[in-house]
């Protein structure tokens, strides 16, 4: 009975989101600080160092960390309040379970009685269904340690093979792609190469506000006089001063690709010896964009062709050049393809594993990196081994100590998991660090989902609005609230310190899962004292797999400011750029080249649904915002969606800035202001997704997913645009002279 | 528990670039955490024309030579330290008149009702004293807001610093540098074809592209 027990409107007046303004005792309360931990930021895969100033167990303040390479202090507006999050209104501090009588929906019970009832639950649920109706969804916020530690409870404890993460709806793609082509799935490079470019090219990235810290190695480049192309269907901050701008049309990606290397080989703005020693499949990638010139691409992709011709120029001509990608070619049905797409462009011209080159994907989640290499993937153990490989299920199964039978096989990805909770295949979840109504494709569709389980427990530190139709809530961690690892998205990994304990009963992540191994009568496999011990195994885990953190300690990570996988063995050095010297991480050491063949996107615009949303992000939130829109000046950058569109568009809807207007797609609708921009492509109008409920822009998205990563399209949605009637407010009103804060 | 990033010796300058900024705001959050006015930003970030362009341009206190907000000020409240940085005003003398408000060239001191006083970027004293970065130019993603030696500055960055101003018949000129383009810098080539951008038509509307 997964059923939200009391309405949004209840369910918010207790559980929020409410909005904390200022820190523990107001601004005005001085700043005492016992101590200052150095740590980094919670969000996103650029993973910026930071140091919390701490007072009385609490997160008073913040100082910039001059000293941590990567961001030399620099932070985006998130990094600066992040520690807002602690001490916080809405912050979950006992068990609950449902309870519709009791004030608030949710009823205070004891962990004893909790944990019990999550126990009796799975084994109810795995002896009437079977060990796989009962699923896990994991989330990549949670450390190395505690990625790891999910990948072995859910097979071990729970035993059953659905485990997923939501990576799956973040850099699936990418690392699909990476591993196709490049085999191995990381960052080619450290950040450190950027500013060595003399071409970069930003392709589906809104740089600015979504990796800000990335802006500034981008100038360091631009200073030294390299280009800059972006390749976006809106003049996002960055593109404002690019040399080049392409306005791609939303799902076109790879017509662009391919007709750059229609150029590049027409032109002869190839390394043939590059090609010839390092690569296979040339021929094959090439006859494949035999017939894509670039009047057939500007036609398909809206590029103008010259554009699309001075592109490869640049590329092909240039001695060193980075190509950064993220979900705006990712979060495709043909994300695959197009990452292939842009790896060919890289390979064609040599431009890899030489400093300043190569073709990388910009991580998106904090520990997206390092999160997606210890197993909590639906295909994969440590050390980003197989599950379905025999050798690789053998070596994880003797760190484990356990049997390789003992190992349950493939699951299912995260939205198939949803799809299958909703036909009924899955009966029962445990949920952690994702908040799947909010950041899943077709969110009515998923809301009947939670629906319709049997059983949904969810560990979290907010009541998410996936949360809120838990029978079971139990209060995990804050990434302050414990210590371990991640690994950003340059494949560094780094030190997460804990800056405080946790609050009231709540408990650390790992604690909670270690003690419901225990109630399954698994505690033996799991008997550790600290995180340390389970980085300590991951590391012996990962031995021998492609991430391979054999030789890294914690201290090394500390006083190393960060180690670069593949670290093979104690004492080696970290491996910061990967492929030097062309050799890739596939048997021969060569790179794949892939045929790309252009393949339009599940859905296409039609009479009924003329124009083409994109989704993404602003940068005041984070992702489904379970933690941004509780702090009150990131909510005051930017308080609900509205519908990015160029007055060309908005003229035929007979509308100016500021008025409503419905967004109807095949599978739902959301009323919203108009924001009438020129910065925005004709045919294209743009809604960030950070919002639940009626703000959410996922009512409106496709749940069509990639054939190879699973990936949802969320990037390409067929709708109509209408004139609803009424005003809502687009302006900025703060006056950001003086930006006032209320206590 | 803090260590200077600058020594003695070094006189670092604070430099603003409006080309670079991307409006993320991180300036304005973290300027409200300094220690001296917590709570409280004292930066501007202005969006330009949103319809029209994702421009923002953020604006410290430009820090005048001899600065017009004091020369108008009639209760001799606004006062600059020895290191030339023009203060909010002392709060027993501010009278609340609002002439700083009206007279500065760069709009920056604003009046406060709260608190019935103008405040305004005192270029984080606290922190400059102690060899630090002031809070905006410490967590700026863009490093639109710089803060450097010059030489530094020289050798890492592009574009010309620029510190002279004349509004009418009055020259003013900072401590803040702005950046102007090199190529604005001189010596102008007219003959040269007008530089055409892809900003003059970011999606091709009006090229004859095939639709």
């Amino acid at each position: 009975m997964a059923r939200p027990p009391l309405t949004d409107d209840e369910l918010i007046a207790r559980y929020g989101p409410h909005l904390n303004e200022a820190p523990p005792g107001g601004w005005n309360a001085g700043i005492e600080v016992d101590r200052v931990v150095k740590t980094h930021c919670c969000f996103c895969g650029q993973q910026c160092g930071i140091k919390l100033k701490v007072h009385d167990n609490a997160v008073v303040g913040f100082e910039p960390w001059y000293e941590f390479p990567f961001n030399e202090g620099k932070l985006c507006p998130k990094g600066v309040k992040r520690y807002l999050q602690g001490s916080h209104p809405d912050r979950l501090l006992h068990p609950m379970e449902r309870d519709p009588a009791a004030p608030g929906g949710f009823r205070q019970t004891s962990w004893d009685h909790a944990l019990e009832r999550v126990v009796a639950e799975i084994r109810r649920i795995q002896a009437e269904h079977g060990d796989d109706a009962f699923a896990m969804l994991s989330g990549v916020s949670l450390t190395n340690e505690k990625s790891y530690l999910v990948g072995k409870f859910a097979r071990l404890a729970l035993h059953t093979a659905n485990l997923d993460y939501n990576g799956r709806f973040c850099m699936v793609s990418a690392g699909t792609g990476n591993k196709k082509a490049l085999g191995i799935d990381r960052a080619p490079n450290p950040w450190s190469d950027i500013p060595l470019a003399d071409v970069v090219w930003v392709a589906g990235a809104n740089v600015a506000e979504t990796f800000p810290i990335t802006t500034s190695y981008i100038w360091r480049a631009r200073d030294r006089g390299a280009k800059l192309i972006v390749q976006d269907p809106r003049v996002v901050p960055l593109a404002r001063t690019a040399d080049l701008f392409l306005p791609v049309r939303p799902g076109t990606d790879s017509a662009l690709f391919g007709a750059v290397l229609h150029v590049l080989i027409e032109r002869g703005w190839l390394d043939h010896e590059f090609i010839d020693a390092h690569t296979v499949g040339f021929d094959e990638a090439a006859a494949a964009v035999a017939d894509m010139t670039p009047a057939w691409a500007a036609d398909i992709t809206g590029v103008p062709a010259a554009r699309i011709e001075e592109a490869a120029e640049w590329w092909g001509t240039a001695a060193t050049g980075m190509m950064l990608h993220a979900r705006g070619i990712e979060q495709h049905t043909k994300g695959v393809d197009n990452v292939l797409a842009a790896i060919n462009l890289g390979l064609a011209t040599g431009k890899f594993g030489k400093p300043g080159c190569g073709v990388s994907t910009i991580t998106g989640q904090g520990n997206g990196q390092g999160g997606r290499e210890h197993g909590h993937k639906c295909d994969q153990l440590p050390g980003n081994r197989d599950i379905s490989n025999p050798d690789h299920r053998a070596a994880v199964a003797a760190v484990w100590g356990c049997d390789e039978a003992d190992i349950p096989g493939k699951g299912m990805p995260a939205e198939e998991i949803i799809e299958a909770i909703h036909d009924g295949r899955i009966k029962g979840l445990l949920s952690i660090c994702f908040n799947p109504l909010v950041s899943a494709p077709d969110a009515n569709f998923t809301r009947e989902a939670l629906d319709k389980l049997e059983f949904y427990t969810v560990i979290d530190f907010f009541l998410s609005e996936s949360a809120q139709h838990a029978d079971v809530v139990l209060p995990g961690s804050l990434h302050e609230e414990d210590e371990g690892t991640s690994t950003s998205g340059e494949g560094r990994i780094i030190k997460i310190n804990a800056a405080v304990t946790p609050p009231g009963e709540a408990r650390r992540d790992w604690e909670i899962l270690v003690d419901i191994a225990r109630r399954l009568g698994k505690g033996d496999l799991f008997s550790y004292a600290n995180t340390e011990q389970i980085f300590d195994e991951l590391c012996r885990a990962s031995h021998g797999g492609t991430a391979d953190y054999t030789g890294a300690t914690w201290q090394r990570i500390e006083d190393e400011m960060g180690l670069f996988w593949p670290i093979p063995e104690p004492g080696h050095p970290g491996t910061p750029r990967l492929h030097e010297g062309g050799r890739f991480a596939h048997p021969d050491g060569k790179a794949r080249f892939h045929p790309v063949p252009f393949k339009p996107s599940a859905e296409v615009v039609d009479d009924d649904y003329p124009l083409l949303l994109t989704t993404g992000r602003v940068v005041s939130q984070y992702l489904s915002g379970t933690q941004t829109r509780r702090i009150a000046a990131l909510v005051a950058q930017y308080p609900r969606p509205l519908c990015e569109m160029h007055p060309r568009l908005a003229d035929t809807i007979g509308v100016v800035d500021g008025d409503l207007v419905t967004v109807t797609s095949r599978r739902g609708s959301m009323t919203l202001p108009a924001h009438v921009v020129t910065t925005i492509r004709p045919d294209t109008v743009f809604i960030p997704y950070h919002w639940p409920g009626a703000q959410a822009a996922n009512q409106l998205t496709n749940r069509a997913v990639d054939p190879l990563a699973k990936m949802p399209e969320f990037k390409v949605t067929a709708v109509r645009v209408e004139r609803a009637g009424g005003r809502g407010a687009t302006t900025d009103t703060r006056d950001l002279g003086l930006h006032e804060a209320s206590s | 528990m803090k260590t200077g990033q600058f020594g003695i010796d070094d006189t670092p300058v604070f430099v603003i670039d409006q080309s670079r900024c991307i409006g993320c705001e991180a300036c304005v959050q973290a300027c409200a955490e300094c220690g001296t006015h917590r709570g409280q930003s004292l930066i501007h970030l202005e969006r330009v024309d949103r319809a029209a362009s994702t421009q923002t341009a953020p604006m410290v206190c430009m820090h005048c030579e001899d600065p017009t907000c004091a020369q108008v000020c009639p209760a001799d409240a606004i006062k600059q330290t020895e290191e030339g940085i023009v203060q909010s005003a002392l709060k027993p003398r501010c009278i609340g008149c609002s002439n700083c408000v009206l007279a500065c060239p760069f709009g920056v001191p604003k009046y406060v009702a709260e608190f019935d006083q103008m405040m305004k970027c005192d270029m984080c004293t606290d922190r400059t004293a102690e060899g630090l970065t002031p809070m905006c130019a410490s967590v700026c993603p863009s490093e639109a807001l710089w803060y450097g030696t010059i030489e530094q500055f020289r050798d890492t960055r592009r574009g010309t610093l620029f510190r002279d101003f004349l509004f009418g018949r009055q020259q003013v000129r900072t401590k803040v540098y702005t950046v102007i383009d090199d190529a604005l810098a001189g010596p102008l080539d007219v003959l040269a074809d007008g530089r055409r951008s892809w900003l003059d038509d970011p999606f091709g509307l009006e090229e004859t592209v095939p639709r």
